[in-house]
């Protein structure tokens, strides 16, 4: 038992939530105290730095625990085993609730320090917001009772297993250790799962800063003054949320069988609301910080950036959305803390705000509709509402519990299809987004007037008219919506291109706003034709009705593949090849009926050589290791019989995810992508079911059939030894060497014919999975140098499959990179500009 | 009336639309018989149904109906208030099917039949087993 780390462990969380009360009395008093302000100031810098230092001692200890894989601690049994590869260990910290408040609170402590050393006139009254919020986030991970009233605060990742789990064991034996852990979720070991939740809280962390600077402008009175620092981190923060969010989705695309990148699940609008509010906000503090309007609207909308953080940790941490979304954590009992720590933000932000309201600073002069602050505050409005569709249907949970609190029923479950429904919304949201932001964009440089714009505005609405008429003719879109889209996508990207045209040689650094509309534009056509033009191709041709009752009308999206039997899909012959298992140590798969198990579940015995993509990986007999949850369909596609594309869909038995996790292989063209999945794999421990034995009588050469394949007896031998029996020396054993002709390969069954003392018969058949048959020496006749064999078949191995195509979501991806490539060079410019001003 | 009036009168009204919107496309969870109800009343939107399967006396499901080449499948419900419900998916059955412990199926009643355009399973988890493998 290693009792010390787990207390140094729990001393360095304790430390973290008192130094950051700490931290946050001393900026208190130093932004207070007249004279000693000094002083106090210092005392605050040391209490944020001790906090930095406590919070950096918790991940070191944590990750020490996790690491050394001391599976006496809960976190490390629950979420590591020995066997988990040591990239992935650091997963481990975020699979856990524990884990993944610890990284919200070591970003925002870095992210402290930063501005410790940048700000120093905003330090104490931003700092005061910074370390209360750190004290919030420390609570929750405290694990302490308070005695008298019997609460209990937080949940410590340094909890001891037997404190956590109430098993008999530890009643017998105390001092019980499991040799092993639970493991980490097999879905989690992927490279994306490793670097997405820290993007992702990184993200979080930085929505703090501008709602600190805000708070603290409204609080010092300097009601103005705190848009131009916060701005840059606004940007920061929108790039960092953003990528965050995509990554989220190229993982689920990957990783998932959902058919998509996004699939509206509360989880993932829990913080793409959050987003296009930050984005929102970010266009209202450019226009106040260049026209000096929308002060008000920049305060109501970073305030309402940092509550709605609160409220999706709260959504997906409470355990409130219960049966609602695939990956939301377990609840851990805190949902009383997270509202409090919801609920002290909320009501302090708004109540501050409300006090300071008529102080704020407002211009009284009409916005004219020729106006860049006319077209950036329509935009900013309507993300707010795009935000807002998004918002009320993801609530519906919570306005249960309120009802039921209130003692009522509420029977409101989220509307059936997620997707459709979302989607029919922001599909127009961002129709009126994407005109408003290019229309925008021509009063960005001056004030123009009526006959101005219309010079400026014909000749972008009749380029992009061209270029939409071309893109109709070749890409075949019908849907009016969809045409719409397609169109404002178009018109976004040909205005922005003409703004980076014009200050590209003034300026390069000026053209972040521009690159990140293209990026924008060219997402939305990508969207549409990915999701609005993904078809299923895997159609189910061969003419069967599903019931008479209910006729056509129902689409057989599923494809069921015999093993080696080419069927016809979209413009391939597809082919199933069989099942194969993923190689741990060597990048390939090995044929599942070439390997026997050992009783270690890790591990596999070659029966043959193990020869992938031309390579011997394996010799025969050679132990080697496998993923054991793990199993891999190999699918050829074809085409003018060339092989176009192997394709490995995988399958993974995966308990905590509700036990079977398709994940798709994809065929990445240019032009498309070709998205294939298992939906049903052949049960692994179904008993298979033979047909009657048929027999047949040869002599050595002659060819006969099996199942309707030519085989033909090669040789018959006798042989000394068996594999797992003992042979006396009056026993005696041959084996036969019978070659089967398949559709791809030739196979060699062996079976053996053993005699036992002179009397006992026994008979070892041996079985050809690929073919589904299976045979059997039956007797022997030396008289006439005659073999009787004893022939069976069965179903052959099978797998159902679906497969879509995805057209033109390069686009999607490209455009994502520009809208990045875009926020990157704006923040760099606003933080020049800040950086001069200082 | 000021331009700003405007501008706020379309925001308000626009959320009302989408609070409506909300409330007109929102399902809800219910019962068989309501369910049945609901689409003799020639209702066509989707409803939840919460349900577990029909077993034997030996613990094990009966009522199972697989469609042609495995691609679609039948099966017996019963909702919470007892009914039992013969219901079609239009999908290969899911591998955790059998051994789920709940069964949500969004859907609606198409004659006597109904059929699900999802199904949401809850099976037992085991990470959140409260018991150890000692043997490991």
């Amino acid at each position: 038992m290693h009792y010390f780390i787990g207390n140094l462990g729990h001393l360095f969380v304790i430390g973290s939530f008192v130094t950051a009360l700490l931290a946050a009395f001393s900026y208190w008093k130093a932004d207070q105290a007249g004279s000693l302000a000094h002083d106090w100031r210092w005392n605050a810098r040391v209490s944020f730095m001790a906090h930095l230092l406590s919070v950096i001692g918790v991940v070191i200890t944590l990750y020490t625990i996790i690491s050394n894989h001391y599976f006496e601690y809960h976190y490390a049994y629950a979420h590591s085993s020995l066997r988990l590869p040591s990239q992935y260990m650091i997963s481990c910290f975020w699979e856990g609730q524990e884990g993944s408040f610890l990284l919200w609170m070591f970003w925002q402590a870095l992210i402290g320090v930063v501005l410790i050393r940048t700000q120093q006139k905003w330090e104490a009254p931003v700092m005061v917001v910074f370390a209360l919020v750190q004290a919030f986030l420390a609570s929750m991970i405290l694990g302490v009772v308070i005695p008298g009233i019997d609460l209990k605060l937080g949940s410590s990742p340094f909890i001891l297993l037997r404190d956590a789990l109430d098993d008999p064991i530890f009643k017998v034996q105390p001092d019980f250790i499991p040799k092993d852990g639970n493991g980490l979720n097999p879905l989690l070991q992927n490279y994306w799962m490793v670097i997405h939740p820290p993007t992702l809280f990184l993200g979080f962390a930085l929505t703090l800063v501008p709602f600190a600077f805000c708070i603290a402008g409204l609080w010092k009175k300097q009601y103005s003054e705190w848009v131009k620092p916060a701005l840059p981190w606004s940007i920061l923060g929108g790039a960092v949320l953003g990528l965050g969010i995509l990554m989220g989705g190229y993982w689920a695309y990957e990783t998932l069988n959902f058919g998509g990148y996004w699939n509206w699940d509360p989880v993932e609008n829990a913080v793409y609301v959050p987003w296009l509010i930050m984005i929102a906000s970010m266009h209202t503090m450019i226009t106040y910080k260049n026209s000096k309007t929308a002060l008000k609207a920049s305060i109501i909308l970073v305030i309402a950036v940092f509550i709605l953080i609160l409220y999706s940790t709260f959504l997906t941490r409470s355990g409130i959305l219960g049966d609602a979304s695939v990956h939301s954590f377990t609840d851990l009992g805190l949902s009383g803390q997270l509202l409090v720590y919801f609920f002290f933000f909320t009501v302090a932000a708004i109540v501050l705000a409300a006090v300071r309201w008529k102080n704020i600073p407002s211009t009284e002069q009409e916005v004219t509709t020729y106006s860049r602050e006319f077209w950036i505050f329509a935009g900013a409005t309507t993300l707010c509402l795009m935000g807002f569709q998004v918002l009320v249907p993801t609530s519906i949970p919570v306005f249960n519990k309120v009802v039921e609190f209130f003692g009522g029923t509420s029977n409101v479950a989220p509307p059936a299809n997620q997707v459709e429904f979302y989607s029919k919304f922001q599909l127009w949201f961002a129709v009126a987004v994407a005109i408003i932001s290019g229309t925008g964009q021509f009063f960005w440089w001056r004030k123009m007037d009526r006959t101005q714009v219309k010079k400026e505005i014909l000749p972008i609405a009749i380029l992009s008219l061209l270029i939409f008429a071309l893109f109709i003719a070749f890409a075949n879109v019908t849907n009016p919506t969809y045409m719409l889209l397609t169109l404002a996508g178009i018109y976004i990207v040909i205005s922005n291109a003409k703004v980076i045209s014009l200050v590209w040689k003034k300026n390069p650094g000026l053209s972040g706003g521009a690159l990140a509309h293209i990026g924008m534009g060219l997402m939305l056509i990508g969207v549409m034709f990915s999701a609005g033009y993904s078809k299923v191709v895997s159609l189910n041709n061969n003419g069967l009705l599903i019931s008479k009752e209910l006729g056509t009308e129902f689409n057989r999206d599923n494809l069921l593949l015999f093993v080696n039997e080419p069927r016809q899909m979209a413009d391939y012959e597809i082919s199933y090849l069989g099942e194969r298992l993923e190689l741990r140590n060597k990048s390939g798969y090995a044929r599942k009926y070439d390997v026997a198990p050992t009783n270690d579940p890790f591990k596999v015995v070659a029966k043959k050589d193990i020869v992938f993509q031309g390579k011997t990986l394996y010799q025969a007999r050679d132990t080697f290791e496998i993923y054991p949850e793990n199993t891999y369909y190999e699918i050829e596609l074809s085409k003018d019989n060339r092989v176009a594309a192997t394709l490995f869909p995988r399958v993974q038995i995966n308990p905590g995810m509700g036990g079977f996790i398709a994940s798709p292989d994809i065929k990445k063209d240019l032009t498309r992508d070709l998205y294939t999945h298992v939906s049903l794999p052949m049960n692994p421990e179904a008993e298979a079911e033979w047909s009657e034995t048929e027999e047949v009588k040869v002599k050595v050469g002659q060819q006969f059939f099996v199942n309707d394949y030519v085989a033909v007896l090669e040789e018959v031998k006798r042989i000394d030894h068996i594999p797992g029996l003992r042979l006396e020396a009056e026993d005696a054993a041959v084996q036969a060497r019978i070659r089967v002709t398949g559709e791809r390969d030739s196979y060699y069954a062996e079976p053996i014919f053993v005699i036992k003392g002179r009397a006992q018969v026994g008979r070892l058949p041996e079985e050809i999975q690929d073919l589904g048959i299976k045979i059997t020496l039956l007797n022997i006749h030396p008289d006439t140098q005659e073999f009787t064999f004893g022939l069976n078949g069965r179903q052959k191995d099978w797998v159902v499959i679906k497969a879509m195509e995805k057209p033109m979501i390069n686009v999607l991806w490209l455009g994502t990179g520009l809208l990045m490539l875009g926020f990157m060079v704006a923040m760099v410019r606003r933080f020049r500009e800040y950086q001069k001003l200082a | 009336m000021k331009k700003s009036h405007i501008f706020v009168v379309i925001i308000i009204a626009v959320a009302i639309g989408i609070i409506l919107s909300t409330a007109g496309d929102a399902s809800t969870y219910v019962s068989f018989d309501e369910a049945y109800q609901l689409a003799s009343n020639g209702s066509s939107k989707d409803i939840h149904v919460v349900g577990s399967l029909k077993k034997n006396e030996a613990g094990e499901v009966v009522g199972l109906t697989p469609g042609a080449d495995k691609v679609s499948f039948e099966f017996l419900l019963l909702d919470e208030k007892g009914r039992e419900q013969n219901v079609f998916y239009n999908e290969p059955m899911p591998p955790d099917f059998l051994r789920s412990e709940k069964v949500v199926v969004i859907g609606k009643y198409k004659g006597d039949r109904f059929i699900a355009s999802k199904i949401l399973l809850k099976c037992p988890s085991k990470y959140q087993d409260e018991t150890i493998k000692t043997d490991a």
